[in-house]
């Protein structure tokens, strides 16, 4: 075979298999991805069946152990709507009450949602300090 | 000392400055002294951060909380330890740490590569100190590590307990190491560009800095995943978060040109890929100190609150607007010399490695950017998670390390069917074997485990056969012994065997990685002292509590007051095999509002894991004890009512008799219990792996006199390095042959068709030697002519009047 034709066929098939794979990749991830909602958005939008990124504070007082489940609620950051999760898996150290979270989680029976296994993480609170006022800094 | 710091950052800044605009200068006008004088302000600039970073350095270890950084970051209870390492857990110290080593690692380069690539190294030097400003700028505008607070406040907050942990001291150095390290072949590559210089010159000189940043960026994601796995109470070692992903990624893009490069080297060919991989490494480097510091993306191990999201964007946008220019516009120069001899060689090999990797590492920029393309096209930021990522990755990761075992039986530039069938014959029967005992040894639930074992066990096959018939070639040429052959073998060809150690080592870890996520068992449970549960094929029991009041030397030293823990015992079919002893550590609060003692405990708490590591299996355990019973939670109240805040003396002693009060009626704990085999194969892995970097990086005997010897002229450099690849390509197809991987035919036939390429370099080296005789012949004419000149001139020289001179 002519060696030109050769190399055009290779590259319309190298680029017919990267043209599929990267659809199947996009696809897959719309596909597979959980929405990031806080709290409100959370009892607004969700949908039986779907699993959703939850992201808000730990409310004060509601963390409990009920043998393997650690139940706790979420609020949104400026506080207000409060969500109920019923947690099973790996709790990270820096996990505590009035401390971000995330974790995924889907619809539950009633109010109540069921956080996925080992989905929850604890946002570092070292790194969220607050910045010191500029009137008292100086070089 | 603030103000002496914040002023050696705004002379870092000036120098950065300076230097940009002499190596400009000098390589537009041709005048070397300005060149030169650019690359002596990385020095400078060198010097002057150490300066700076020696004060900041001092200030924590002095706790001089006036420094806003030092008050946030650390605390007079801090261990010393961790005062050092605290530096680089703030914003500003880390900052600081990355254009410090920057400046450090450029004035290496810039310094074995003086007499070298003088225009390369001109545009280059002004790349890294505009990095260098770049990063000085931020310190000075945006994130000041000298910023201090009047009056200084008594005690800081202290060091994150989350990261007290020894390898804080080592892991982000290595990592900013590898980070910076990616800058420079980054910057040869623009000045290459720039320069119209894109010869396989500046690649042999980044080389060794490419492969420094592949080897200490590796060695710093091993160490986080150690470190995980060994300090965070989940028993992981690798998340899939932002912040790992990006620094994976110029990893597996670094790992890509390793390979590449040597195909570029040998053939002149892919240029255009290999500057693209370079370009993408450099850019990627960037991107990953932006992920943890723009807070785009949420990450336990972001800096929160980060600001510096659109100086970085800036930064990255010009990158990549930069080198595209770049790329575009010298494309008729980095055309391909040759085109590949056949599908079947190693350079195939390594082109098809090289789209596994950059394929995985699309894969995980698509997953990690994910919540920032679905908000932009959808409007709802949205994340995949672990799952996604191994569907993708899994698959790639067997064709990986598949690719490693096929590359080294496969000859260099045509390998017949015939002598690729028999080589595949011992690597195939290994994988079968494998797949054999594992069947036998009824390991058939997890098929893509499996698959991964025997991929393992071809690559081991594979690089088994290369070293003895490599081995065996020595000893029949030179008539060694066989350690003594090995050992000649390997020193005589450090980047070929250097390489297939790494294979080795990458084929043990994916094997401990496959092992330990596919057949790992967890039980997250409470007990009370006396209970028993079962993990897999153990039985655990939790014998009894543990606590300890100390708050400098608690068990782990790292500086918790209360440390509550349990004494477990591990048994397998009724046989004692190990004692384990989890703990969990309290430490104390700034927030004086929590009381005289329950300051003390009202910090974060992390778990001190607790593990029976072996070759095996590990047992692994962590422990979350229950301090909120209302006895603990009495004595809180009590001692706070009682005690006041001044006496701490006394509230410490509050705490010791909750310690007591713990173990006199210990409640039940919650314990998260895993087995998980062949782990410890990881970390083998990793140690593997990284001996062969440094067998790959160690200097070859006489190399740098080479170096010395080439940097004549522009022309004899280039012909001289090439001369040196064609030698290293005619040792290479000498091995391949005596190592069985070529037939008579083929040998002959490559053999012959460098040694003509070779010739032609010859030749041309050659001519230049005659030429450079003439023109040093008639340079010396020309002096000889001078000297007459002026020895005719002297008499009426001499007539002039002498000048004085001052004394």
């Amino acid at each position: 075979m002519d060696p030109h034709r050769k190399r055009t066929i290779r590259l319309v098939v190298a680029l017919s298999a990267a043209l599929v794979l990267a659809t199947a990749l996009i696809y897959t991830s719309f596909s597979a991805a959980s929405p990031a909602l806080s709290p409100s958005q959370l009892l607004r939008q969700a949908q039986p069946g779907h699993s959703y990124q939850l992201t808000g504070t730990v409310v004060a007082h509601s963390v409990q152990h009920a043998g393997q489940t650690l139940d706790f609620s979420v609020e949104d950051r400026v506080g207000g709507t409060v969500v109920p999760v019923a947690y099973t898996g790996t709790v990270p150290d820096p996990f505590r009450e009035g401390r971000e979270v995330i974790v995924t989680v889907h619809k539950g029976t009633g109010r109540g949602f069921i956080g996925e296994r080992d989905s929850l993480i604890t946002k570092c609170p070292s790194k969220y300090k607050v910045a010191p006022s500029s009137e008292n800094q100086s070089y | 000392m603030a103000a002496f710091g914040h002023a050696a950052l705004v002379l870092a800044l000036a120098v950065c400055l300076y230097g940009i605009a002499a190596s400009i200068y000098g390589v537009r006008s041709g005048l070397s002294r300005w060149s030169d004088s650019g690359r002596r302000s990385v020095y400078l600039l060198a010097g002057v951060l150490t300066v700076a970073f020696a004060v900041l350095e001092q200030a924590f270890l002095r706790s001089d909380f006036s420094f806003n950084t030092v008050a946030d970051t650390s605390s007079t209870t801090t261990p010393t330890f961790y005062k050092a390492a605290a530096i680089w857990s703030s914003q500003e110290g880390s900052l600081l740490l990355w254009a410090w080593l920057l400046s450090l690692w450029s004035s290496l380069v810039l310094f074995l590569t003086r007499h070298r690539m003088r225009d390369i190294a001109a545009y280059a030097t002004a790349v890294l100190l505009g990095f260098g400003g770049f990063f000085v700028s931020l310190m000075i505008f945006y994130a000041n590590p000298f910023a201090t607070t009047n009056p200084a406040p008594a005690e800081g907050v202290g060091l994150d307990p989350l990261l007290r942990h020894p390898s804080m001291m080592i892991h982000p150095p290595m990592l900013y190491s590898g980070y910076t390290l990616c800058t420079i072949p980054f910057a040869f590559a623009i000045g290459a560009l720039l320069a119209r210089r894109v010869d396989a010159d500046w690649i042999r000189a980044v080389r060794r800095f490419a492969l420094a940043a592949w080897l200490l960026l590796g060695i710093g994601i091993l160490l986080g995943a150690r470190w995980s796995y060994a300090e965070l109470g989940w028993g992981g070692y690798w998340g899939w978060d932002a912040v790992e992903n990006a620094s994976l990624m110029p990893w597996l893009t670094g790992t890509a040109f390793l390979h590449s490069l040597m195909i570029q080297e040998k053939r002149g060919m892919l240029k255009v890929w290999n500057v693209s991989l370079v370009l993408a490494t450099g850019t990627l480097a960037i991107m990953g100190t932006f992920l943890v510091r723009s807070g785009v993306l949420n990450s336990i191990h972001a800096f929160g609150g980060a600001t510096l999201g659109v100086p970085f964007l800036v930064l990255i946008a010009t990158l990549i607007a930069g080198s595209i220019y770049l790329v575009v516009t010298r494309r008729e120069m980095l055309r391909s010399e040759h085109r590949l001899d056949s599908l079947l060689s190693r350079e195939s090999i390594f082109l098809a490695n090289n789209l596994v990797l950059v394929g995985l590492c699309f894969v995980i920029f698509w997953g990690t950017y994910f919540p920032l393309i679905s908000e932009a096209l959808t409007g709802t930021a949205a994340s995949v998670g672990p799952p996604w990522f191994d569907r993708y990755t899994v698959p790639l990761a067997l064709v990986l390390v598949l690719l490693s075992g096929i590359g080294p039986v496969i000859a260099w530039r045509r390998a017949t069917l015939a002598n690729a069938r028999r080589n595949f014959i011992v690597p195939l029967a290994c994988a079968a074997l494998a797949l054999l005992v594992l069947l036998l040894a009824g390991v058939t639930s997890k098929p893509l485990a499996l698959t991964m074992f025997c991929c393992a066990a071809f690559v081991l096959g594979s690089l088994g056969q290369e070293f003895w018939r490599g081995t065996r070639a020595r000893m029949s040429t030179a008539g060694e012994a066989a350690p003594v052959a090995l050992l000649g073998l390997v020193r005589r060809n450090r980047r070929r065997y250097g390489g297939y150690v790494v294979h080795l080592g990458m084929a043990v870890l994916f094997v401990g990685v496959a092992a330990s996520s596919s057949f790992q068992h967890a039980s997250e449970l409470s007990l009370s002292p006396g209970q028993s549960t079962k993990v897999g094929a153990y039985t655990v029991r939790y014998v009894r509590p543990t606590a300890s009041i100390t708050p400098r030397y608690d068990p782990a030293h790292t500086g918790s007051t209360l440390s509550l823990g349990a004494v477990l015992d591990v048994f397998k079919n009724g046989r004692h095999v190990a004692t384990l002893s989890p703990s969990e550590g309290f430490y104390d609060s700034s927030d004086p509002t929590q009381g005289s003692v329950g300051h003390f405990i009202g910090g974060t708490a992390v778990s001190h894991v607790s593990m029976d590591a072996g070759l095996t299996r590990d047992v692994w355990s962590a422990i979350a004890p229950d301090i909120d019973t209302a006895q603990l939670k009495h004595i809180i109240e009590v001692g706070n009512k009682t005690i006041p805040l001044v006496r701490p003396d006394e509230g410490i002693v509050a705490v010791a008799v909750m310690a007591r009060a713990y173990m006199q009626h210990p409640p039940p704990a919650q314990f998260h219990l895993i087995v998980s085999p062949l782990v410890m194969w990881i970390w083998i892995g990793g140690l593997i792996v990284f001996a062969g970097g440094l067998i790959a990086l160690w200097p070859a005997r006489g190399s740098m006199r080479r170096a010395d010897a080439r940097s004549r002229t522009r022309l004899g450099a280039e012909l001289e390095a090439a001369r040196e690849a064609k030698y290293r390509e005619l040792r290479d197809l000498e091995l391949d042959y005596r190592t069985g991987k070529l037939s008579d035919a083929d040998y002959h036939s490559s053999d012959h068709a460098v040694r003509v390429e070779a010739l032609a370099i010859l030749d041309r080296l050659e001519e230049l030697d005659q030429v450079e005789v003439q023109a040093s012949q008639a340079e010396a004419q020309d002096q000889a002519e001078a000297q007459e000149r002026e020895q005719a001139e002297e008499p009426e020289q001499a007539e002039e009047p002498a000048i004085p001179t001052a004394s």
